[in-house]
């Protein structure tokens, strides 16, 4: 499996000199597995630049959307395969409690937001409410579920072989509890990640920023390292960086993070580009 | 354990901020949770307590009638709720662990989830003044 980082930001794209090195383009992933099942995780900005990376070889795209808010999907206009005739794509994300996956995206995909609409792209498109539990996409074993954040959003793990990875990148599990992190199985997401080999993580605040922003859906650095560490994890990638944090901040925010606690995880700043790959 | 449903996380996280006694149940009639406002009622702390199946909280608190009859777990709201997944409302009495007969109105509701999953039940209750 190789997982690369098409776009680490949080909330809102934000390019400029002092975002270089981490990235300015929206939550985007992408996940090939070894028996070449290509998985897109996210439709923020960063995907365009995937996409244009892509070529005939690929027959068929998987697109996991963990929620609908404007930086996860707001690159999905722009996704080559989209574009292209005959082209197999499968979109999977949340419904909501009343309207399916197709009628949620349209809201977007349709004027005035976008010039084009869903049911007219020429790619060979089917959309997924996305099944909560498990299911396969090719040789990778999905396991999706609810997580706190606000509005419908899963988390996803995604297993090949004996090597797993789980991504969360809109995700406040701390959000109500009295004493974070408290019992495991009373945490939000924690079976998702519980001894993945990798997991990507909202870690939008500093600690000190928390307060200011409780019920917005994200996660403070502390409480990311304390939920990774509780769920075993072998490494945590930072990921959906407040747009206000430049690269100067998210490197003393890291290294406070390392300095913090003996740290029982690999502890790696997600910065846009970057690209881990996983035998078995 | 495994973990629980990021409604049922979030519904006990509620009923710890609230000032109205909640209980909480999973899909099978265990209790999961209730908070302060209901420890006060029920005679003791949760954390004392810890998780009880539906055969012990539905027996424990000896609920009565108004009438004096004991009333079987079938006629507690929160148990309709859960089997019959309606809501439900009464009045009636219980005895608290402390030894101190209550009498409370109770409405229970069941808890679904995104996707139509039974996820359990909630029933919040209040001590009833007397007739
Ligand atoms: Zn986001
Ligand atoms: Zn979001």
């Amino acid at each position: 499996m190789r997982i690369t980082l098409w776009g680490t930001r949080g909330s809102l794209a934000t390019p400029g000199p002092e975002t270089v090195r981490y990235g300015g383009n929206t939550s985007c992933v992408e996940v090939r597995g070894a028996d070449g099942t290509f998985l897109v995780l996210d439709a923020g900005t960063g995907i365009r630049r995937l996409g244009a990376t892509l070529g005939p070889e690929v027959e068929r795209v998987h697109l996991l959307l963990t929620h609908l808010h404007m930086d996860h999907i707001q690159g999905l206009g722009f996704f080559k395969p989209l574009d292209q005739p005959g082209q197999e794509v499968h979109i999977w994300g949340p419904p909501s409690t009343t309207l399916d996956l197709r009628a949620r995206l349209a809201r977007y995909l349709s004027p005035p937001l976008f010039p084009v609409r869903l049911r007219d792209l020429p790619c060979r498109l089917t959309l997924h409410d996305v099944p909560l539990g498990d299911f396969e996409i090719g040789g990778l074993k999905i396991t999706a579920a609810l997580v706190c954040h606000p509005g419908p959003t899963v988390g996803y793990r995604i297993t090949e072989n004996a090597m797993s990875i789980a991504y969360l990148p809109d995700h406040e599990p701390a959000l109500g509890a009295h004493h974070f992190l408290g019992e495991a199985d009373w945490t939000s997401g924690f079976d998702l990640a519980r001894g993945v080999d990798l997991l990507i993580h909202d870690a939008q605040y500093a600690a000190a920023e928390y307060p200011e922003h409780v019920g917005w859906g994200h996660s403070a650095i502390p409480h990311t390292l304390g939920f990774a560490a509780a769920a075993g994890v072998k490494r945590l990638v930072t990921f959906h960086h407040d747009p206000g944090h430049t690269d100067l901040v998210l490197d003393r925010l890291i290294e406070e993070a390392r300095q913090s606690s003996d740290l029982l995880f690999q502890l790696i700043p997600g910065a846009e580009g970057a690209s881990f790959e996983f035998g078995g | 354990m495994p973990q629980k449903d990021v409604e049922v996380i979030l519904m006990r996280q509620l009923a710890s901020y609230l000032a109205m006694p909640i209980f909480l149940v999973d899909m099978a009639g265990n209790l999961l949770f209730y908070n302060e406002p209901a420890e006060t009622l029920l005679g003791r702390r949760y954390e004392e307590t810890g998780e009880m199946s539906l055969e012990e909280w539905s027996t424990i608190f000896k609920p009565t009638a108004e009438d004096g009859s004991p009333l079987p777990p079938e006629a507690l709201p929160l148990v309709i709720a859960l089997q019959k997944y309606q809501p439900a409302h009464r009045t009636f009495w219980i005895r608290g662990l402390d030894g101190i007969s209550r009498r409370i109105a109770a409405t229970a509701f069941p808890l679904e989830g995104q996707g139509g999953r039974h996820l359990g039940a909630v029933t919040i209750f209040w001590e009833a003044n007397h007739p």
